[in-house]
């Protein structure tokens, strides 16, 4: 595999793994047919985000044919080739990446001013295949916006702060932060911006929607997106379904998908009505009796293809406890069955997986002990989609 | 009781978020009392605050192009709340292009001052962003301690040095030490000291002047009236301060309490940092 990034677009590659450095800890490497792709993934699986640069992006392009290959490699790596990326600009002309099957090892090649070759080896591992499911077509709700915008919103919120949550109504847009314990409610600041539908560059609301999601993963995609001055597109559904974020050009393409909370009873007055007031009746719930159920909040993982080879999915109907937990699923988030992930290898588990997490192939309750709902990760309430390789009897 | 204030000039809004974020870094928590012309940030120099007391007045009309209050009664015209500057300060800082800000008392969760600052946009709509802070309302019995506390019988008044100066010294100092000795004379010296078993410094300011009106001239201009701080106290003023004051003043009541004054333009500010023990 050969890629070579030239002028400009280094520092867009750059600027694009530093933003996926806002997600996980890894960058999963995946050289496609229709470009390269770079994905990351927290590890409560509640945000996801991915990065695909078409051939055109590159000065050269060249991927063997039938190249099946997948990695993944600490970000923090990469992230060191790109550092300092104001430097980056000034100084470097092209960047060459090159794979090293035999090494296991990606070599970046940054070829610099007056000659100088900066050779950065960085080993990688196999991995799985990192692919969310996730339809933006089907989302009742569509915005576009520039990113000065977004920027300009969430710069009112501290940096601390975990989550946000968002309400529209047919001309307009809210952002508040979300406070999650009764009690800090009475000490917190809360903050609350209002955008008028003429802001965005495209606002259609078909339901009026109130979605909680993490803002830190936000920030990451807004970074990129104001560093580019690419227009940010969100989709979004009912308070539980991913909430998607965008960024196109011609040549590339990044999309985060960030879970959303979902509840059931009002947490805040809000200005406009809640249509969400779902029945999770307890006893369809597969999930061990953690804590956070006793407070009837529930968030929803995008859903999430970890087979190792991409498959046609089948047409599985969801699993019933689904049906128990809102309205008819989505058609758009389905994932790849036990059946066709069974097949895989043991081996192909992500080893960064907490042994206790259990695997399901559609969205369930998360597993977490009740003790990390106080940790920094927002939505602790997660669950960890699909499963490739584990006991069938867990799924509903 | 009401209270709504509204700014719409930039270098007031400017000037007000310099403010609070000077208090913000004095104190954690503070108590605004607001009258029908002034604005007071309070701090009652109490044991728990380690004996630390700081009183900011400023005069309303000099930042709020509108301001309406209620006091408590129609007789009381006054309104005290127990606020956290902290989350002001974060909230002013972010909207200084703001069109217009209002601070209002209102009541939602529960008692809060609301900032809602009209932020300019390209649109025909503008954006309003509003921060609800929660405050806690005072019970006017404890409202003795938020009177003017009167100024001491100092026994020595001089003008302070430069504050980058005293805080570069103090800084240096408190790797040292973790109490210093403030010491002047009506002769314009001033010294900070501090001493420890291995090594003991000293730092000498002359000629710094001597405000008129001070105590008895019949005090001998060069006997020093000292007392001994804890370093951490003086450096917190010192790491506040943001503007040069056009007056900065310190009254010495020997072994007893250091009182700074700060003048800047229309607000003063006043800090008191009683002797260690």
């Amino acid at each position: 595999m050969q890629c070579v990034v030239t002028g400009g677009n280094v520092k867009v590659l750059g600027k694009a793994i530093h933003s996926l450095s806002r997600i996980g800890d890894e960058l999963y490497v995946e050289p496609q047919e229709d470009g390269l792709a770079l994905r990351s993934v927290n590890s409560s699986r509640s945000a996801y985000a991915c990065f695909l640069f078409a051939p055109l992006f590159f000065s050269r392009y060249a991927i063997p044919t039938g190249l099946n290959f997948r990695c993944k490699m600490a970000i923090k790596s990469v992230q060191s080739v790109f550092k300092s990326l104001a430097t980056l600009e000034k100084t470097v002309e092209k960047c060459h990446i090159g794979l090293d099957e035999q090494k296991d090892r990606l070599t970046f090649t940054l070829h610099c001013k007056h000659g100088l070759l900066k050779t950065h080896n960085l080993s990688y591992q196999d991995s799985e295949s990192l692919e969310a499911v996730f339809d933006k077509n089907s989302c009742a709700n569509v915005f576009r916006a520039q990113p000065r915008v977004l920027v300009d919103t969430v710069v009112h919120f501290p940096t601390s702060l975990e989550e946000v949550t968002v309400t529209v109504s047919d001309e307009r847009m809210w952002v508040r932060n979300h406070v999650e314990d009764e009690a800090e409610r009475s000490k917190a600041m809360l903050t609350e911006l209002c955008l008028a539908a003429d802001e965005f560059d495209y606002f259609a609301v078909k339901a009026h929607y109130s979605i909680t999601f993490c803002l830190k993963e936000f920030r990451g995609l807004l970074l990129f997106a104001e560093s580019t001055g690419l227009p940010v597109s969100m989709y979004f559904d009912e308070p539980g379904s991913p909430v998607v974020l965008s960024v196109t050009d011609s040549v590339l393409e990044g999309n985060f998908v960030l879970a959303t909370l979902s509840d059931n009873h009002d947490l805040h007055k809000i200005h406009i009505d809640s249509t969400q007031k779902v029945d999770i009746g307890d006893a369809d719930q597969p999930h061990p009796p953690d804590d956070f159920m006793s407070d009837d909040m529930d968030a929803y993982l995008i859903a999430m293809d970890t087979s190792a080879a991409p498959g046609p999915s089948t047409a599985d109907p969801p699993p019933p406890s689904l049906a128990t937990f809102r309205k008819p699923p989505a058609p758009n988030y389905r994932t790849r069955t036990h059946s066709e992930e069974e097949e895989e290898d043991d081996g192909e588990e992500d080893p960064e997986r907490p042994p206790d997490k259990k695997f399901r192939s559609l969205f369930f309750g998360s597993v977490l002990p009740p003790s990390s709902q106080m940790n920094t990760q927002p939505l602790t309430t997660q669950e960890v989609l699909a499963s490739d390789s584990e006991d069938e009897t867990e799924a509903e | 009781m009401k209270f709504r204030g509204k700014i719409t000039d930039i270098a007031c809004l400017n000037h007000f978020t310099r403010v609070v974020t000077t208090i913000s870094k004095l104190t954690k928590t503070c108590v605004l009392r607001l009258t029908p012309d002034h604005l007071f940030f309070i701090l009652p120099g109490k044991v728990t605050n380690g004996g630390v007391g700081m009183w900011c007045q400023l005069l309303q009309a000099n930042f709020f192009q509108e301001y309406q209050m209620e006091g408590v009664t129609s007789e009381v015209q006054e309104i005290c709340l127990e606020v956290s500057p902290e989350p002001w300060s974060r909230a002013l800082k972010t909207v200084q292009s703001a069109k217009s800000v209002k601070l209002k008392l209102t009541r939602k969760h529960c008692a809060c001052v609301t900032v809602a600052a009209e932020l300019p946009t390209l649109s025909s709509v503008g954006r309003v962003v509003t921060h609800d802070v929660p405050v806690d309302v005072i019970p006017r019995r404890l409202w003795q301690e938020f009177q003017e506390a009167g100024v001491p019988d100092f026994d020595v008044s001089v003008y302070l040095p430069p504050l980058k100066t005293m805080k570069s010294v103090v800084d240096r100092m408190k790797n040292l030490s973790n109490f210093l000795v403030m010491e002047a004379n009506l002769n314009g010296d001033m010294n900070l000291k501090i001493q420890t078993d291995l090594v003991s410094v000293t730092t000498h300011f002359k000629d710094l002047g001597n405000p008129d009106g001070g105590p008895s001239q019949s005090r001998d201009p060069e006997v020093m009236a000292e007392v001994t701080v804890d370093i951490r106290k003086l450096q917190q003023f010192l790491m506040g301060q943001q503007v040069n004051p056009s007056k900065a003043l310190c009254n010495i009541v020997h072994q007893n309490v250091v009182h700074l004054v700060l003048l800047h333009e229309d607000v003063s500010l006043q800090y008191f940092i009683p002797a260690v023990a």
